[in-house]
């Protein structure tokens, strides 16, 4: 009798919302989810939190060299589904992904995999700015001293400077490497942040509403930067901003409770939505 | 007139602003008694704490000084070294005391009974010849000569000096005679009684004489011990913190674990030293009253207030800081060890600095372990058989002897001084360390 009350409750509360996604699994995306040359590609991806299903059955293709922008009311799973895509859900207790999350063909929650080298390709921005509380140089040089990216001391503050430079941050902070990053004004702390994530060379960037917590001069200054990465780096971008959304993308992906409810190119998406839902969103009925 | 108009009085309309100021003479009185009610808790915990001190530093500061007697020694060769080798050997085993007598019977000639001579003697401690033995081993050009040495007082002779047996009592209930108290002013107008600073306190281990007593014996003991306890509770307290609130999966085992350490964080501490009597020495056989077992015991007291304040530390690192590691690729130890540990240190030794600072003060326990023994020696490893400060001061309380009372006092001092230092250190590290993100 290895099977407790509570194990086997939980199974069933499981079962049960599986059974209930199905039934919403009808609602089917509206437009072409695919890229026509894909670094990620997701397909029918579930996510769990215990028993409850915040994501139901999402498929999109995020491409080379673009922004992808995920837009809908908060709570309908955004963050959600950005962070399965560097498996940054795998430190969330009692969150399950299902389905299939490829990068340049290789499943990233194949078993054999090790997350750590993953995140290190596909690097993420968080909402808060959150610098280590070291000194500006350490927080960019952080990244690649652990993955033994740079040879030598010369090597590492060329890659330093580059990694601030394509930030659009260094010539602000190049007198002042060894200040404490936590003293930068939050603009500077976010551009600090895509700073360290590009110092290891990731292919993919996520970005999680990076601009919420800035004021629009900086948020504008973020923008621009995130439209010249997009030379070098796929880009996916949650935002609450629907203006940026039209600013920095090229497809745009509409999320509602936990479904993928369209995706489409932004101007189309934005001028021309195919879905109810979605036009209620845009046009500010919803949300 | 039921039809109101422009100029009419209107019916009281209460305003907001009425109503708030009509309250606020009862919000202030409010605030104002309990404002009074802080202020007379704070003072009245500070007065305890004055008092206290006023009590122990009143009693004890007298402690820190000694009555020395001068007397004018005659290091006749033929008694100490007969054969004039000047060997160690000799040297050390030749009677000091015969010296010391001599000096005495010649300060006072018209002394010749033999229960007269027997309370002269008794003047000088009966640890005076062992530091005349050591200056003669010192410097042994001293034999042959007469020197003015500077003798250690019996601790009565010191008492009456200090003025803590008083002079003027009548005779029966004093514990020095008027013949003694003759001799005592007698010197005391030669100036050859003096106070000086009492080193023997700090240098020598307890004795029964409470003028050779010391702190040095038991200082010793709880600095092996603390210093185990620390090496042992502080890593493995931080590694459990760590496992527990970082690693481990959230299920009931690691709650019952949970509920369990900070139950044993209010376990009484006497318990803690059953424990270690029933497992460390009888089932492990470790040796009685040493640090070692003292050590293990105040680990298993220590550890429960350890792993709390590691853990609370190490809760209050934002997760964002983690999610930032983890995001530039850092695997779960990187981020562990290169930014939640540092953040949380100081948290983290602050609450092994406390839990240290409860394990000095710590007795009960330590009396179970045999700690309690009466040890002469100074420690000089931790498996010595040893004891330490506050079972030093519990051992001396208990002392008849009136020259143990001050000791006591002078113990706790220094007790306290070390507690107080070392929660200045806690708080200056929480100080320091403390980091705004
Ligand atoms: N750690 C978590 N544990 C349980 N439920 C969560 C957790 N994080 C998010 N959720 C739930 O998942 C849903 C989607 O959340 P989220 O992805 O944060 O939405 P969004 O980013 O679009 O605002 C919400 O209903 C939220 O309550
Ligand atoms: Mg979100």
């Amino acid at each position: 009798m290895n099977i407790t009350v509570d194990e086997m409750e939980k199974m069933t509360g499981a079962m049960s919302s599986a059974e209930l996604a199905s039934e919403r699994h009808s609602r089917t995306t509206v437009g072409d989810f695919t890229a026509a040359d894909p670094r990620m590609t997701c397909r029918n991806v579930d996510v769990w939190y215990g028993s409850k299903q915040a994501i139901n059955g999402v498929s999109l293709d995020i491409g080379k060299n673009e922004v992808v922008s995920m837009i809908g009311p908060s709570g309908c799973g955004k963050s959600t589904f950005l962070r399965c895509l560097n498996r940054m859900n795998d430190t969330i207790d009692g969150c399950r992904v299902t389905g299939s999350i490829q990068l340049d063909g290789q499943e990233i929650y194949d078993k054999s995999l090790d997350p750590v080298p993953l995140r290190a390709q596909v690097g993420m921005v968080f909402q808060k700015p959150n610098p280590f509380p070291k000194s500006i140089y350490e927080n960019v040089a952080y990244g690649p001293r652990i993955h033994g990216l740079t040879n030598s001391k010369a090597e590492l503050d060329e890659l330093v400077e580059s990694s601030l430079e394509k930030a659009g941050l260094w010539k602000e902070v190049k007198d002042r490497l060894d200040q404490p990053g936590t003293g930068l004004s939050g603009g500077q702390q976010q551009r600090l942040c895509i700073a360290r994530t590009i110092a290891v060379s990731p292919e993919v960037i996520l970005m999680d509403e990076p601009c919420s917590a800035l004021d629009p001069i900086a948020t504008a200054i973020i923008e621009e930067l995130i439209d010249e990465l997009r030379a070098n780096y796929s880009i996916a971008i949650v935002t609450h901003s629907m203006q940026q959304a039209a600013r920095v993308s090229q497809r745009t992906a509409y999320f509602h409770l936990g479904d993928l409810i369209e995706v489409g190119e932004t101007n189309q998406i934005f001028t021309n939505p195919q879905h109810r839902l979605t036009e209620d969103y845009i046009t500010g009925r919803f949300g | 007139m039921s039809k109101p108009t422009l100029n009419a009085p209107q019916a009281p309309v209460r305003r907001t602003i009425d109503i708030v100021n009509a309250s606020l003479k009862r919000r202030h009185a409010q605030e104002r008694r309990f404002r009074r009610i802080g202020a007379i808790a704070v003072a009245l915990g500070l007065a305890f704490v004055v008092l206290l001190f006023a009590d122990i530093v009143g009693k004890g500061y007298t402690a820190f000084q000694q009555t020395y007697l001068q007397l004018p020694i005659e290091l006749s060769a033929e008694k100490i070294d007969p054969a004039g080798t000047r060997e160690p050997e000799t040297l050390s085993t030749a009677d000091y005391m015969a010296p010391i007598r001599a000096a005495l019977r010649q300060q006072f000639p018209e002394v010749t009974e033999r229960r007269e001579l027997r309370q002269l003697y008794s003047m000088v401690s009966v640890g005076a010849p062992q530091f005349l033995r050591e200056q003669v081993m010192e410097n042994p050009d001293l034999i042959g000569t007469t020197q003015e040495v500077w003798v250690l007082a019996d601790d009565d002779i010191d008492m009456l000096v200090k003025g803590q047996i008083d002079r003027h009592a009548p005779e029966e209930s004093r514990r020095v005679n008027d013949r003694m108290l003759g001799w005592v002013e007698h010197l005391e107008e030669q100036g050859r009684i003096e106070k000086r600073f009492n080193t023997i306190f700090f240098t020598q281990g307890t004795s029964r004489e409470p003028e050779l007593a010391g702190i040095a014996g038991a200082l010793m003991g709880s600095f092996y011990t603390l210093l185990l306890t620390l090496i042992l509770s502080f890593p493995i307290g931080v590694g459990a913190a760590l496992y527990l609130e970082e690693f481990a999966p959230k299920n009931r085992w690691t709650d019952l674990i949970e509920v369990n350490v900070n139950n044993l964080a209010a376990v009484p501490s006497i318990v803690f030293g059953l424990l270690g009597l029933a497992v460390f020495i009888g089932f492990f056989g470790a040796p009685r009253s040493t640090p070692l077992v003292a050590a293990l015991v105040m680990t298993l007291m220590t550890l429960p207030t350890i792993i709390i304040a590691s853990r609370v530390a190490l809760k209050s690192v934002p997760p964002s800081i983690r999610e930032a590691a983890l995001g530039v690729g850092a695997s779960p130890l990187q981020t562990q060890f290169h930014h939640v540990l540092p953040l949380a240190l100081p948290g983290m030794l602050t609450g092994a600095i406390i839990g240290m600072a409860r394990a000095l003060g710590e007795t009960a326990p330590l009396l179970m372990i045999g700690m309690i023994a009466f040890i002469v020696d100074i420690p000089s490893g931790f498996t010595d058989a040893a004891t330490v400060l506050p079972v030093q001061i519990f051992l001396w309380a208990d002392s008849p002897e009136r020259g143990f009372v001050e000791r006591t006092s002078a113990a706790i001092i220094v007790l306290l001084a070390f507690l107080f230092l070392m929660n200045l250190v806690a708080v200056l590290l929480r100080r320091r360390f403390e980091r705004r993100w």
